[in-house]
């Protein structure tokens, strides 16, 4: 493997990673803070997908729909939180993995009976779609370096929140304990709706700056949402310096076992995960 | 715990709801024939489905609802593409819904399943797409049809051509998965036989989609062309991919059909000609296929595609086998007779069955033009599949 | 908040065991009267169904005693049930009948090797932790088999003959017919659940359920709490292995989907749904589970609405799980309202609850 397609593995590895982050950011969040493990995760990823299909649809143009749909995903959230999530914070883990499931399952005939059962495309803004030369002979898509552009930027606009801000305070603060949180006069019920709609704003943005180079597909989340339970446990639940290392840790294993060794890809990032688990049983990072 | 009448009440409960289709289903209709859809409603192949029992139904509609005389009852079962419950579903339309004849389906690996369950009970089995070369092959049997292909085909034609152009060096890439490497089995077959290599062999686990990787590893190899296969969604995915990464003007693309087939509207420009091949394509010039295409549009307003033309063919198949009998579907050995001697006058072009039961058929290099594959010309004719292993 | 799992709180119910029993014997008259009813033949596929059904209480069973009374949710359940069903296709003589016993054997000595080795290395973890590396290498397992030529691949492989069972040297027992071999599987299930009711009642079930209660007691009692668990975890393989030996040779067809996370994650629902913690959850949780889905795909195409909307609705309303119906109603009488009458019921329940194998 010469030196340019390397740098060009290299930047494979940290786009799919990066990606890989803002979706599981948002998973990892949610499970840290609020104690919810959401299988329905992978859904808010597919949403983000269809979104972006319909309003680029819709608009004509992607950058417009990208704002409009965080708008959506945030609202859609906070009132999913009400509705539905804020009643499975008492209840246990188990019940919180058949509640979410049923939802998998509700979401998925959802998207059926309104969108169908069709492959859908969007076409990557014109401004964008063209490919770098690297080297010689080898290109780089411009439109992934965008991906990774605003993945950093999302984790950098993360990092700023949760380490120098007020808010980001209060959500480390509620990992940690809520009952103090709580008994500190902070309206925690608020928080958590919070916390939840930018989880679900996280993965609906992934799915959105995705859907040009992935495709719209009935089923889309499913192989996402394990993918991210993977990273999230890796990296230490709650913890989103946590979960970038670990989809960076990630992209580079999947994206240089497939062109090393093509045998074994599929289980890699699992023999990955085994073996970082009976070294570090709670993952890499603590929460927080 | 404690156990009161709760779990017993729900055990009756849940078994007594059980058999409230067998009410349904367990009347025998004298004199009508049963055909049993097994076809994916539901998921990514849901549109496939749809598309083959679309065509089915339409010729059965052309012969005024009825097959060798007698009036056609459907039943439907849900396979939604999962082999472990293969078995299962195909049991439904065998043993609970009796019916003569079971046409499905569209995923090999939920072929296999059904492939067993028939085999088992002597059902007849019309396979409307999935291209498991066993089933033609190794598992071949005297009641199993196909009216669609084997994956060998495509690739095998598609190698044909790459060679007789003068290529050299191809690198193959496709899903880990028994459909993809029959079908780079069947181009490398033909490719080599004619004097090219293909110098590597890549693939990623089914059903991944991150295709950046070995995009790049290939790009690294510069091979004169590449062949790959993928479909539905993965399809999409890659081609745009493909263009993506700036090699679509630098290295041919060649794939067997399905990377082009339903989803040039999601490709978009990546898609544009890229050439494929396959035994259907658009613009083909038979006096059937016009007829058919306006008749599938008119009635399901919808245009039809390679999986409608393997449903409709399922049905002519079905029929060739029926008027024999005058519709006495118990004669089975004079219907099976009857099918393996049809001459099938297909939308695709005429074409009989090989002794394995798998459609001996002309495969066309197609090129996409807007959203259409275009014919533009006969990569193979009346190409059979080898069929290895078969005992018939 | 700390992330780790939270076990569900144990069944604070009380039965009459005379009831419990005489509940279960209903249950066995049921099933085993169903084939004598069931005759015409497209009732044939009702009992296949039920089959299908007993099998998959069978493995429900077997997660229960890893979920419900060790406290070790493992996620990768369904590579033992694998493992077990490849090995009776691999094992399965292409010409002819092969031997039921044997591959019965080599069936369950798989699955036991495998969860032997996997056992000993993820019962370092603890929690969600826990349930994600017995998911990893349940993914292993899946991709072995998926990706590798070891059994056909992704197509799957077929087991031509259902083997015979001998029991007197002339006179093999077939299970080719659909109602002999439904015989096998009630036989099984019987079994299954006698072999862990006993187990359950033993110095070794009541030691798991202790270290599901509190670990560190147990081991500062001077448990070894490690090999109690992993045990465990090989008991839960085997009588797995015994779901997957019967589900292969039923349906002859073995696809690596029965490796796959979605097998494993059928299996957490039935128990959960059931109720944790409950031998008679696990059944009821296999047969609604199933029977339902049956029952809704003949509605409609969108069954998975339905089933995903009787999921959500089942967990908000009964909480411990279908099995604690009847508790659930009897809480609402106003019998139980009275001081000495619940703290009596406690003690007596903190007692009952170790007796709680059924």
């Amino acid at each position: 493997m010469d030196i340019v397609s390397f740098l060009i593995q290299c930047l494979n590895s940290v786009q799919y990673g990066l990606l890989l982050f803002l979706v599981a950011s948002g998973l990892t969040l949610i499970f840290g803070i609020m104690g919810v493990i959401n299988l329905a995760h992978g859904s808010f990823y597919m949403l983000g997908a269809y979104l972006a299909f319909t309003l680029a649809s819709l608009t004509g143009n992607l950058f417009i729909a990208l704002p409009l749909g965080i708008v959506l995903a945030v609202a859609f959230g906070y009132v999913l939180e009400w509705a539905f999530f804020s009643y499975l914070y008492q209840r246990d883990h188990l019940q919180q993995v058949l509640m979410t499931y049923g939802l998998i399952l509700v979401f998925e005939e959802l998207r059926s009976i309104l969108v169908g059962d069709d492959v859908h495309g969007v076409t990557i803004p014109g401004l964008l779609d063209g490919a770098l030369p690297i080297g010689n002979d080898m290109t780089y898509p411009v439109y992934r370096l965008f991906i990774s552009a605003v993945c950093l930027l999302v984790a950098g606009a993360m990092y700023w929140v949760i380490r120098r801000t007020r808010l980001g305070m209060m959500i480390r603060a509620g990992a940690t304990n809520r009952e103090m949180v709580q008994s500190l006069g902070i309206n925690v019920n608020v928080l958590y709706r919070l916390v939840f709609a930018l989880g679900v704003a996280l993965a609906v943005l992934a799915g959105m700056i995705a859907a040009p180079v992935s495709s719209v597909y009935p089923g889309m989340g499913g192989q996402v949402l394990i993918v991210c339970f993977v990273v999230v446990v890796i990296g230490g639940i709650g913890s989103v310096k946590g979960a970038l290392v670990a989809s960076l840790l990630l992209g580079f294993v999947d994206t240089f076992g497939k062109v090393f060794w093509q045998d074994a890809a599929g289980v890699l990032i699992y023999v990955l995960m085994a073996l970082i688990l009976l070294w570090k049983p709670q993952g890499l990072f603590r929460a927080g | 715990m404690h156990r009161r009448s709760s779990p017993l009440l729900s055990l009756a409960l849940a078994t007594a709801l059980a058999w409230l289709p067998a009410g349904a289903h367990a009347q025998t209709v004298a004199g009508k024939i049963k055909v049993g859809f097994m076809l994916p409603y539901t998921g990514t192949y849901a549109a496939l489905g749809t598309a083959i029992e679309n065509g089915f139904r339409l010729y059965v509609q052309e012969q005024g609802g009825k097959l060798g005389g007698k009036d056609v009852e459907y039943f439907k079962v849900d396979d939604e593409s999962d082999p472990a419950k293969a078995p299962e579903n195909a049991s439904k339309l065998v043993k609970r819904d009796q019916v003569d004849v079971v046409v499905g389906t569209v995923h090999s690996g939920v072929q296999m399943g059904i492939v067993k369950v028939a085999k088992e009970n002597n059902t007849l089995l019309i396979i409307p797409n999935a291209g498991a070369d066993e089933a033609t092959g190794p598992l071949c049997g005297a009641n199993i049809f196909r009216s669609s292909f084997s994956n060998w085909q495509p690739g095998y034609a598609m190698g044909q051509v790459l060679a007789e152009r003068g290529m050299k060096k191809v690198v193959t890439l496709t899903w880990k998965y028994a459909a993809g490497e029959q079908s780079v089995k069947g181009f490398k077959e033909a490719f080599e036989a004619k004097g090219g290599k293909v110098v590597k062999e890549l693939s990623l686990p089914f059903p991944n989609v991150e295709f950046q990787a070995l995009i790049t590893e290939v790009a690294s190899l510069k091979p004169d062309a590449v062949f790959v296969f993928f479909a539905g969604g993965g399809a999409v995915k890659f081609v745009k991919d493909w263009q993506a990464a700036g090699l679509k003007d630098k290295i041919p693309l060649y794939g067997s059909g399905f990377l082009t087939d339903g989803t040039l509207e999601a490709q978009g420009t990546a898609a544009q000609g890229l050439e494929t091949t396959l035994h259907y394509a658009d613009g083909l010039t038979n006096a059937r296929d016009k007829t058919f295409r306006t008749d599938y549009a008119r009635t399901y307003k919808l245009q039809p595609d390679v999986y409608a033309v393997q449903g409709y063919d399922a049905a002519q198949l079905l029929a060739a086998g029926a008027n024999a009998v005058k519709g006495d579907m118990s004669r089975k050995p004079e219907v099976i007779k009857a099918m393996e001697a049809a001459k099938v006058d297909s939308p695709r072009g005429v074409f009989t069955l090989s002794k394995a039961h798998n459609p001996v058929q002309d495969f066309y290099l197609r090129k996409v033009d807007g959203r259409e594959n275009k014919v533009s010309g006969v990569a193979v004719k009346a190409l059979a599949d080898p069929a290895r292993g078969c005992r018939l | 908040m700390k992330p780790t799992l939270s076990a569900p709180p144990l069944q604070d119910v009380r039965r009459p065991p005379w009831l419990a029993a005489l509940g279960w014997l209903v249950a066995l008259a049921v099933l085993a009267v169903a084939p004598l009813l069931l005759t015409a033949d497209s009732h044939k596929f009702y009992i296949e169904l039920l089959s299908k059904v007993m099998i998959m209480a069978i493995f429900a069973l077997s997660l229960q005693l890893l979920i419900g009374y060790t406290g070790l949710v493992s996620l990768g359940h369904a590579a033992y049930f694998a493992m077990a069903a490849y090995a009776t296709a691999m094992l399965a003589p292409e010409g002819g009948a092969g031997n039921g016993w044997l591959l019965l054997l080599g069936a369950l000595g798989a699955a036991g090797a495998l969860a032997l080795v996997v056992g000993a290395l993820v019962l370092r973890t603890r929690g969600v932790y826990f349930i994600m590396v017995t998911l990893a290498f349940a993914q292993m397992v899946y991709f072995v088999f998926h990706d590798t030529k070891i059994a056909g691949g992704s197509d799957g492989t077929y087991i031509y003959f259902r083997p015979e069972f001998s029991l007197l040297r002339d006179r093999p027992l077939t299970v080719n017919d659909p109602v002999n071999f439904y015989w096998l599987v009630l036989v099984a299930l019987v079994l299954t659940v006698v072999a862990l009711a006993v187990l359950l009642r033993s110095r070794f079930g009541h030691a798991l359920v202790g270290i599901r209660h509190n670990e560190q007691r147990m081991r500062a009692a001077g448990y070894a709490t490690y090999r109690y668990q992993l045990g465990a975890f090989v008991a839960g393989g085997v009588f797995a292995g015994l779901a997957g030996y019967l589900y292969a040779i039923q349906f002859g067809f073995v696809n690596p989907e029965i490796a796959s996370w979605h097998q494993s994650g059928n299996a957490m629902l039935m128990v959960i749904l059931g109720g944790v913690g409950s031998l008679a959850g696990a059944v009821l949780g296999a047969f609604s589970f199933v029977l339902l889905a049956e029952w809704f795909s003949t509605l409609t195409k969108h069954w998975q609405l339905l089933m995903g909307g009787f999921i959500i609705v089942a967990v908000a309303l009964l909480p411990r799980g279908l099995v604690s119906v009847p508790a659930v109603l009897r809480q609402r009488s106003p019998r139980r309202r009275g001081n000495g009458g619940a703290a009596g019921e406690a003690a007596a329940d903190s007692h009952a609850r170790s007796r709680e194998a059924v």
